[in-house]
């Protein structure tokens, strides 16, 4: 690495939005055949660097050399050219067309007019599939793929346009551990040819795995660029967030009540079956798995979104029926779900309409909404939470993903649930938010709410939960005490016994 | 139950970052920057090239009056208006009025007094938009093709019922609702001023209003929030039946009859209206007072283009452009506020 002139060259990038300096003064080299992680949370201007990059935004001020040669790059079609790729963080596909034409979709250089070869095509698509180990059918729609293979389609995507720079925003969100370990190895084999990697993740375990060298942000500016093995996790996590982080180790059952909720024989066919389970006041059960495994199927049924075909919810002790989401909240149930940005925020609403939709009765005892009332509640939320906005009238798709999720929270804790339904809370977070709200979910079940806890984190199911459901393939394979919790307990039980997953490449 | 007094969230020591979310936009941008003054810009445009063509239009008592023939289509516009906010659409109003209509004429024909010839229709309203509503709702089907099947179903039926004669002789208390005035206002001016204050409050401050948004906004966060969405999207075509079916009756009286092709073509006119007045049709932001003043504009063009003498296929161009360019400012502005 060293020696070799660099690949890329930033000097002074700098970027604002609607007056808001986003980026300041950042000089950044990036070096051929590295995998270089850019860390910090979020709104630190991590993503933003790497989308200028991509052609996504333009700078504000600054110059960048490709090569040695100065370059500007106007769109994300210039930056293809110039050989520069962004896998995105959420894939983003054409569900009805099939893999194989989606890996040829933001190809450059075919012809308008040409007539599509279907057959090379779809070998092309295959050779490229192959080159990720993963047995995906390059004739079906991207519709009935689960999310980690729509994911590991667009990394395939990336390899098919020969990229010399190619930018993964968060690409292990979605993926299990075997897919993380199959996508290492691709990126080491990227770095093998001579690529540069710019790896964009929250995860410090994946960050110490496969990247070279690290470069911190924090507000928007540029922190220190240092090799991986050089910063211990302390080191790096002090420096994104500016201060020491409290550990989050769990604190312990403080008082474990009456069962909460009761679960008996849960059956939706084709998503699960004979789920059964108790969660105690005051408990944190967690619940692990694969993606794709049946979890939030069971957390939507119980909410009510999309109820069981047959078994029994019962609540305190009372068999319930549950047929809309209105009626798991009248029982004081609250989900929060796995995918904000459609199920969750009301995107061009305000963070006070967004904070106060599941409080009609709060807001409007006599359907005329009281916009006072409102307001104290919302910024009383604001402050508990410490969500960082400039005005609680502001759309909420202006915020930052983490304060989104703070304000979905707030959210539900004006419901004043008894039984909390969190599905993977902390995706996309980083890490000094992470924390934030682990200290919320502990003070919450201390607090006597019983808390269901859906992550396919295990460190965050490990340390947060007293109990772990684990589920493989719509069933409930183990209900693993929190003695005897451990990585491999939970991915043992989490892996199918049979289908494309094996025990071999799940500890990670 | 434990309330969030109770067991507190320790907030984490303040920091100074306020970068995370962007700058909300000035206020004064926030208010000027919207459909509506769009709409408003257009009509005081429309006002003065329209008292410049003749000098009628500087007498308000004259808009006035030849508003009464768009007045209805207005009327029904204002719960087009909601019914779009929350990502539905129904065409069958039109078509509805005309069968509503038909069946006050038929029932008064058939020896009903008027007060009964009326209950009939209302009620026929209320069907019809529960017809449309279950269908949306419960069979979940697409509300553009629903309500374009019963748009041509409601007017067939309007045709077997009534056949092609017009039914008229009602009792003259009950014609010519466009001739009673309070002061110089036309009572159906009157109503549609009146709808559009209630319906604008209805929106505007009651938690019905802002779940409609909300439902506009993102249908799937609304039902994971808890709000009812189905029975509110219920209502509004039943509301939207029920407003046809007063708007057929105010037509009867108008014209002292009726016939199957009552308001043909209304519920074209009813869309220009509602996207006329920068409500988006996709859902989740519009507004009634955009409508309110999306139908003076429609008055004034369509009235001062007859008075100028221009020919009715000129007209519809000149319609059919100003839609297009409503629906430009409209996207251009939401697109701004989206960024």
């Amino acid at each position: 690495m060293t020696g070799s002139a660099p690949l890329v060259s930033a000097r002074g990038i700098s970027k604002s939005f609607g007056g808001v300096e986003v980026l300041r003064n950042v000089d950044l080299d990036l070096m051929p055949g590295e995998v270089h992680a850019l860390l910090g949370e979020n709104g630190a201007g991590k993503s933003t660097f790497a989308k200028i990059l991509a052609g996504v935004h333009r700078p504000t001020r600054g110059t960048i050399e490709l090569g040695g040669k100065p370059v500007e790059i106007q769109s994300p079609i210039a930056a293809q050219r110039l050989g520069i790729t962004l896998i995105h963080q959420e894939p983003i596909s054409f569900p009805d067309l099939s893999v194989a034409e989606n890996l040829v979709i933001g190809q450059v250089g075919g012809k308008p007019l040409g007539r599509v070869r279907w057959a090379e095509l779809a070998k092309e698509a295959r050779r490229l599939m192959s080159l990720l180990n993963v047995p995906i059918d390059v004739t079906v729609p991207m519709r009935g793929l689960s999310i980690a293979d729509q994911q590991m389609v667009e990394i395939a995507r990336a390899l098919a346009s020969d990229s010399r720079l190619i930018i993964m925003d968060e690409p292990t969100a979605a993926l299990t551990p075997k897919e993380v370990e199959t996508l290492f190895t691709i990126v080491r084999r990227l770095r093998e040819e001579g690529r540069t990697i710019i790896f964009i993740s929250h995860r410090l375990e994946e960050v110490r795995a496969i990247c070279d060298r690290v470069t911190i942000f924090r507000d928007g500016d540029k922190i220190e660029t240092a090799t991986t093995a050089s910063l211990t996790d302390a080191d790096i996590i002090r420096r994104m967030i500016g201060r020491p982080v409290a550990d989050y180790l769990h604190r312990g059952t403080s008082h474990v009540g009456d069962v909460a909720l009761s679960v008996r024989a849960l059956t939706l066919p084709g998503r699960f079956e004979n789920i059964s389970f108790d969660i105690r006041k005051g408990e944190i059960v967690g619940l692990g798995g694969l993606v794709g495994a049946g979890r939030t199927d069971v957390a939507r049924a119980i909410f009510g979104v999309a109820p069981a075909t047959s078994g029994v919810i019962e609540i305190d002790g009372k068999p319930v029926t549950i047929k809309e989401p209105t009626d798991a909240i009248g029982l004081g149930i609250a989900l929060v779900s796995e995918d904000r940005a459609i199920a969750g925020i009301f995107r061009s609403l305000s963070v006070e309409t967004n904070i106060t939709a599941a409080v009609p009765k709060r807001i409007a005892p006599k359907g005329i909404i009281r916009r006072t009332v409102e307001k104290a509640l919302a910024k009383e939320s604001v402050e508990k939470l410490s969500i960082r906005l400039a005005s609680v009238r502001q759309p909420i798709g202006e915020l930052s993903g983490g304060n989104q999720q703070k304000a979905i929270l707030a959210r539900w804790l004006l419901a004043e649930p008894d039984i909390l339904i969190l599905d993977e809370p902390t995706r996309g977070i980083d890490i000094g938010v992470k924390a934030e709200f682990y200290d919320m979910i502990g003070e919450l079940a201390a607090g006597g709410r019983a808390i269901l806890l859906i992550s396919s984190e295990l460190p965050e199911l490990l340390a947060l939960s007293d109990r772990i459901l684990v589920m493989s393939e719509g069933k409930l394979t183990a209900d693993i005490p929190r003695a005897e919790a451990s990585q491999e307990t939970i991915m043992h039980a989490a892996v199918p016994r049979s289908g494309r997953h094996t025990v071999s490449g799940a500890a990670a | 139950m434990n309330s969030i007094e109770k067991s507190p969230i320790p907030a984490t020591p303040p920091r100074v970052i306020v970068r995370e979310a962007a700058a909300p936009r000035p206020r004064w941008q926030v208010w000027l920057i919207r459909p509506e003054v769009v709409t408003l810009l257009l009509l005081v445009i429309a006002a003065i090239v329209a008292t410049r063509l003749s000098p009628f239009f500087a007498d308000l008592g004259f808009i006035l009056e030849s508003s009464t023939y768009y007045i209805e289509f207005a009327i029904v516009a204002l719960v087009l208006t909601i019914v779009i906010i929350s990502g539905e659409i129904d065409l069958s109003p039109a078509a509805q009025m005309a069968l509503s209509a038909c069946l006050f004429g038929t029932a008064f024909k058939a020896g009903a007094p008027i007060p009964v010839a009326m209950g009939v229709s209302l009620l026929s309203g209320l069907v019809m938009g529960a017809f449309n509503g279950v269908l949306v709702t419960v069979l979940r089907l697409p509300s553009i093709i629903v309500t374009i099947g019963t748009l041509i179903l409601y007017r067939g039926l309007a045709q077997v019922l009534a056949g092609d004669k017009s039914i008229s002789g009602f009792p003259s208390w009950f014609v010519g609702i466009d001739y009673r005035m309070v002061g110089i206002v036309p009572v159906p001016v009157l109503i549609f001023i009146a709808a559009s204050i209630l319906l604008g409050l209805f929106l505007g401050i009651t938690i019905y209003g802002r779940q409609i948004y909300q439902i506009g906004t993102s249908e799937i966060a609304a039902i994971h929030a808890g709000i009812r969405v189905r029975r509110i999207k219920m209502g509004l075509f039943i509301a939207s039946g029920l407003v046809s079916s007063i708007a057929g009756l105010m037509v009867a009286s108008r014209l002292g009859s009726v016939r199957y092709d009552l308001a043909t073509g209304g519920e074209l006119t009813m869309v220009l209206i509602v996207m006329l007045g920068g409500t988006y049709i996709f859902g989740g932001r519009g507004s009634i007072l955009g409508t309110f003043l999306a139908a003076w504009l429609l008055v004034i063009i369509a009235t001062g283009m007859t008075v100028a003498n221009i020919a009715i296929n000129a007209q519809l161009t000149v319609m059919g452009l100003l839609l297009i360019v409503s629906i430009i400012a409209t996207n251009a502005i939401y697109a701004r506020s989206q960024r």
